[in-house]
């Protein structure tokens, strides 16, 4: 299978082990991830918020470089996939920005965790496991963007999706469902009011710990490292233990495929999962 | 008040019955002065003043709750953006100042590279907020880790961005 690729800023820095490790799992699945030349920021939930025509145009941008490539685009970011969502749909219908853009809607936009889940990924997923993520309990946490609006994104179930839940039950894992998977951690906050940031990651990792989730997995860079970046924060200001790993989904579809690379993935979080890792076996 | 976010929104603005799912579901209507449903009420009754100088359209994290659950396909958060850019757009000062700030940053960043550079963008909130020592140890970590890029990334496609950029007005 062939795509294009549209990585967006936290994957080059903050979200660097999504990258290396989507890349590397892409390969040994048969999907090759074209990035798209000269990409340029998606606006992230900056744009949106001082300039509408700006959030429009820098989305608009990327999309007429996609459909160049006359290939379906892949966005791994959940911000970036909310915003190039927007613009695809702006564009093909809201009079307000005809002639604005040129992309004709020829190509598809497309989450990484659905093509990853589809059911041929799927299966080949199966075939080449080599490390089952057995007993290991987990719950997906999916956040706000790669669903709300569903009216923008497209999204089958926004309020109960299961696209990573199906990468987990490929991979062996126990999946925990708990309540607060697509509960907003404040991402778009988390440098000016992380008096708030550390309420809400509270929140999400006490109901983690609740519903007997070990780790939380995610598809969201802001989210990631939101929740991985604060934790420790958290147990201070809230005087409890809290360990609870935050993994990319694609980081461990790369441990289930036995990927040589994964120790250097995990090297990048703050809080370390190789803990848990090793009590599980893995 | 109401015919200029009706304008920029949409005229479903007209449609709320005050029904308050948009409030009940906000996670961050706690830290809000006016919750998203008042917000709506105030725009009906045309209270500009209070509206631009809110702190809540500030708090509002974009999450789009409110705006997937509304009975009347009130797009909720969308009219939080259109509040915050004219809050701007007046001359009125952001209750929010450092979240102002910031996406500012952010922006300049875009414009003057087309990607965001974090630590450019960072350096330069915190030159505006006066928040120096936040979180210092946290990006001296995630700098060892490689997560944070010393020198930026400029696009070869500078000239689409310039040209974005002459079209915005704030
Ligand atoms: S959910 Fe919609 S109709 Fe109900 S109060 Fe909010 S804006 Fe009004
Ligand atoms: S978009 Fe803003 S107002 Fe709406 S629910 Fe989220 S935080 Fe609240």
């Amino acid at each position: 299978m062939k795509v294009g690729y549209y990585p967006g800023c936290s994957l080059e820095s903050t979200a660097a082990e999504y990258n290396e490790s989507l890349k590397e799992i892409c390969s040994m699945l048969d999907i090759q991830l074209n990035e798209i030349r000269d990409w340029n920021c998606c606006g992230a939930t900056s744009a949106h918020c001082l300039d509408e025509k700006a959030s429009f145009l820098l989305a608009a941008r990327n999309l007429e470089i996609a459909e160049k490539t006359g290939m379906d685009l892949v966005v791994p970011c959940s911000g970036c996939f909310s915003r190039l969502k927007f613009a695809e749909k702006n564009a093909l219908s809201n009079e307000k920005y005809k002639g604005m853009s040129t992309f004709r809607g020829s190509i598809n936009i497309i989450d990484m965790t659905a093509l990853l889940s589809g059911s041929t990924v799927l299966e080949a997923m199966e075939k080449k496991l080599v490390k089952p993520l057995k007993g290991m309990k987990i719950a997906a946490y999916y956040g706000c963007m790669s669903l709300r609006p569903p009216k923008i994104t497209d999204a089958p179930d926004h309020d109960n999706p299961q696209s990573m839940e199906k990468i987990l039950a490929a991979l062996g894992a126990e999946i925990i469902p708990w309540t607060f998977k697509t509960f907003c951690c404040g991402g778009s906050l988390a440098i000016t009011r992380t008096d708030i940031v550390r309420d809400q990651v509270n929140r999400i990792l006490d109901m983690a710990a609740e519903s007997g989730a070990e780790c939380l997995v995610t598809s969201c860079p802001m989210c990631q490292s939101n929740l991985d970046t604060r934790e420790d924060e958290v147990s201070r200001q809230f005087s409890r233990e809290i360990y609870i790993p935050i993994f990319y989904f694609s980081e461990l579809i790369g441990l289930a495929l036995g990927s040589g690379n994964a120790g250097s993935w995990f090297m990048k979080h703050q809080v370390d999962p190789r803990k848990l890792l090793s009590e599980k076996g893995l | 008040m109401i015919e200029r976010i009706a304008e920029l929104t949409g005229n479903e603005i007209y449609r709320c019955y005050q029904c308050q799912k948009c409030s009940s579901g906000c996670p961050f209507a706690q830290y809000m002065d006016f919750p998203p449903a008042v917000i709506i009420r105030m725009i009906h009754f045309g209270m500009k003043e209070k509206l631009l100088s809110s702190e809540t359209i500030w708090v509002c994290a974009s999450c789009e709750t409110c705006t997937t659950r509304c009975p009347n396909e009130i797009d909720i958060a969308h009219i939080m953006d259109a509040l915050r850019q004219e809050c701007v757009r007046e001359g009125f000062k952001p209750a929010g100042k450092n979240v102002y700030l910031f996406h500012s940053a952010f922006m300049s960043s875009i414009k003057s590279y087309g990607r965001v550079h974090e630590l450019g963008m960072l350096g330069k909130y915190k030159l505006k907020s006066g928040n120096f020592f936040d979180d210092l140890k946290l990006g001296y970590d995630m700098y060892k880790k490689g997560k944070i890029k010393l020198f930026p990334h400029k696009i070869k496609g500078m000239r689409d961005i310039k040209k974005i950029f002459k079209k915005i007005i704030n």
